[in-house]
């Protein structure tokens, strides 16, 4: 299931509005040392698995490891998303980190390997993650080290519906920038609404930016860029360029300006009542157009991103994330023994099974029964770049400044040279 | 507080016989060391408390404010007055400002004005009174989150109440786009917050006209004053206190704003319905920036701050000053 990645951007963040000086003071709170009296082991496992069915089934699985390693108690701490990045952020800062940790890898993971809390899994964890598909273990990658191991995966692409593809004449998904562009003038002048964008919440419209950028600087400029602290290049523009282009055409829902993601009024809902053609979303999208509207069935297609003509990236270039695990340093080889298990073939098989996630190894493939997550995982698969989400990947106030200006850019207040500008001012204030 | 208990104490025991001088003067001092003794084990916990939890928090921000620090460790890179300087660079906070001004001024406006008339209405005599008073104060009684979800859906473009309702008597071309409208958004939102609060202060006014003596009113009625007249020279002046009350929290509430935006817009579209307070927490809580967005709350607390003394000095002087319940109110 893709809750990682959904709750992630959970709204509910207003109940954290405490003093601001008190996310200081509260990183004082610890939590005990996983000791030894009488020769067994305490692992804390913190994990964000909060909703069924994943909760059970990682709690299923915990037991199981028990049973085969009498020797080794887990101790699990599940927090839900919002709670969970706060807790971190204080945890951090004292210093000390769980034995086993939730992570996305990226800009955050670094931040954390940089204060020194972070195992190197390098060498402890070769003989068996070399198993795993290789696009999946990159956002745990830094500097050719490995600093975790994933249980899932994930991409955005489009999800469309059929049916209303059919009405306006389009009968193939589209390939390039200016098909799409064609597709959705289609789609209008058959008074439907082409697509539904949760404006409110800004992240879902970093996402055409973010692929936008990929397909015309490409994946390596991404990278680059973040590093020189430079989003200038003529390929960031021209990204802009292409998503104004897209806004022109006015091809969002009324009001799309204040929709949020997942209410019954929001993006998801749109699409999976049929009342918008597609979305641009993650591989959780399936469940939450069902869980927020009706959901579309055998109507519900994907495709990928489309290239630009012209451009440096390619359509087979996925941009996405997963979620991992990550050991604090110095924890006990039980913890490694744990991650192991975790990532085998018969929990993957379960996870798959029970809870329907994108495996990270090829071997659990089989037991996916969804035509468009197996599709999904057929492009991941064959996927020739790799770059995770951008609030994830780049410091904070960086993804934020992406989310924002692309945000202002979709409501007309900037220009494709100002949101350039505005996101390369942030990274250079970023130290 | 400590001054009124330990003179009640020492007032305390008047009427036993004095002893002498020299244990007299013996006995008082041991007495008034265990009278503090008492008084600081009374207020220790919840001076700990005040200082841990409150003082504290706002000296750090205060410090952290001249730094650029992102919450991990102690703040080490100091950057002087420069997160200030950035901050009135900055359009989105300037436009914080802005908004804040507008929504003080509507709220005095619109919101004040009709909580009173609403009050003097309801200080009238008729049936069904209390039942009235109880509905119009029960939007109070909602918490924010609930407010905020319940007019995300009354405002929702074409598939919301509003619009339904305006459909239904034939003023479709009035139904819009509301809180997904840059040019609408902070009226609309204006809209709800009257909607929540005016019954809070019409609840002050209530019990202001209530502590108003009837005799006045009849006096001024006797005299052949008129509605308006008894009104404006009789009530008016008496309720003044309240009034002067009921701004200071309006204006106060309005510099704070947090809750509803959040939830109801985030403070969106494009910034146009964003306030100090979120502008606060997306730099705080969502960069990381946490030098920044103390800079943004020493801010507000400044300007809470010179509005409280300002208004404590210059407006509710006389208030404080005990005229309350006299007559003297205004008449000084």
């Amino acid at each position: 299931m893709g809750d990682p990645a959904l709750s992630r951007r959970g709204f509910l963040a207003a109940s954290a509005a405490a003093g601001l000086g008190m996310t200081a003071l509260t990183g004082c709170g610890g939590d005990s040392d996983g000791g030894s009296s009488d020769g067994t082991t305490t692992v804390e496992w913190w994990n964000i698995s909060t909703t069924e069915p994943a909760k059970s089934v990682w709690a299923a699985l915990a037991k199981k490891f028990e049973a085969a390693n009498p020797k080794i108690k887990i101790k699990i701490v599940q927090l839900e998303n919002d709670a969970y990045k706060s807790k971190m952020t204080a945890l951090t800062a004292s210093g000390k980190l769980p034995d086993i940790f939730h992570t996305w890898g990226g800009g955050v993971l670094k931040q954390q390997v940089d204060a020194g809390l972070v195992e190197d899994l390098t060498d402890r964890t070769k003989p068996w993650a070399d198993g795993l598909l290789k696009v999946t273990k990159e956002p745990y990658i830094l500097d050719d080290k490995v600093y975790g191991i994933p249980f899932d995966m994930g991409m955005i692409g489009f999800w469309y519906n059929k049916k209303l593809f059919q009405q306006a004449g389009v009968s193939e998904p589209p390939t390039t920038w200016g098909g799409f562009l064609e597709a959705v003038s289609k789609l209008k002048s058959k008074n439907i609404t082409p697509i539904a964008l949760a404006g409110k919440e800004k992240w879902p419209g970093m996402y055409y930016w973010a692929y936008l950028a990929m397909r015309t600087a490409g994946i390596d400029a991404l990278q680059k860029a973040s590093e020189d602290k430079d989003f200038t290049g003529a390929g960031f523009v021209e990204a802009g360029r292409h998503l104004k282009e897209l806004v022109d055409l006015q091809p969002f829902q009324k009001g799309f300006l204040n929709a949020a993601y997942s209410t019954p009024t929001g993006q998801a809902a749109a699409v999976g009542n049929g009342k918008a053609a597609m979305e641009l979303m993650g591989q959780w999208a399936p469940s939450v157009e069902a869980d927020s509207g009706k959901g579309l069935g055998n109507d519900l297609g994907f495709f990928p991103f489309p290239s630009v003509e012209g451009g440096k990236g390619a359509i087979t270039e996925v941009f996405g994330g997963g979620g991992g695990h990550a050991l604090r340093r110095g924890a006990p080889q039980a913890a490694v023994e744990f991650l192991k298990f975790f990532a085998s073939e018969a929990t993957e098989l379960e996870l798959v099974k029970k809870t329907s996630i994108l495996p990270v190894l090829p071997d659990a493939e089989k037991a996916m029964t969804d035509p468009n997550l197996k599709l999904v995982q057929a492009q991941l698969k064959a996927a020739t770049g790799f770059q995770l989400y951008l609030d994830q990947a780049y410091a904070p106030a960086v993804g934020q400044e992406v989310n924002d200006s692309v945000a202002a850019l979709i409501a007309g207040s900037k220009s494709p040279e100002q949101v350039a500008q505005s996101i390369t001012q942030t990274a250079k204030e970023e130290q | 507080m400590t001054s009124t208990f330990l003179a009640d104490k020492r007032s305390g025991p008047g009427t036993d016989l004095p002893p002498p001088e020299s244990v007299r003067a013996r006995g008082r001092g041991r007495r008034r060391v265990l009278h503090w003794l008492t008084a600081v084990s009374f207020q220790l916990p919840a001076l700990v408390l005040f200082i841990g939890m409150v003082l504290l928090p706002m000296l750090f921000a205060l410090y952290a404010a001249f730094f650029r620090w992102g919450g991990f460790g102690m703040p080490s890179d100091y950057v002087g007055t420069d997160n200030f300087t950035d901050l009135f660079d900055n359009p989105v906070f300037l436009g914080d400002l802005w908004r804040c001004l507008v929504l003080v001024v509507l709220s005095l406006a619109f919101q004040l004005p009709f909580a009173l008339a609403m009050a003097v209405l309801l200080n009238q005599k008729f049936r069904g009174r209390a039942v009235y008073r109880m509905l119009f104060f029960a939007p109070y009684v909602l918490s924010e989150a609930i407010t905020g979800v319940l007019f995300s859906m009354v405002f929702a473009p074409d598939s919301g109440l509003a619009d339904h309702i305006f459909g239904a008597v034939g003023l479709d071309g009035l139904g819009g786009l509301w809180f997904a409208d840059p040019s609408y958004v902070m009226a609309t939102l204006f809209l709800v917050m009257m909607w929540k609060y005016f019954g809070f202060h019409m609840m002050l006014y209530l019990a202001g006209l209530q502590s108003i003596p009837r005799e006045l009113t009849e006096a001024a009625l006797i005299d052949g004053a008129s509605a308006w007249q008894r009104f404006r020279n009789v009530t008016l002046p008496l309720l003044a206190p309240t009034l002067r009350i009921s701004v200071f929290l309006s204006v106060i509430g309005s510099i704070q704003l947090f809750d509803l935006v959040w939830v109801v817009t985030q403070g969106g579209p494009d910034h146009h319905s964003e306030t100090m307070a979120v502008t606060m927490f997306q730099y705080g809580f969502k960069r990381y920036q946490v030098g920044y967005a103390s800079a943004i709350s020493v801010v507000m607390f400044g300007i809470c701050l010179v509005f409280a003394l300002a208004y404590q000095r210059f407006v509710l002087r006389r208030d404080l000053e005990g005229a309350t319940t006299t007559m003297r109110g205004d008449g000084k």
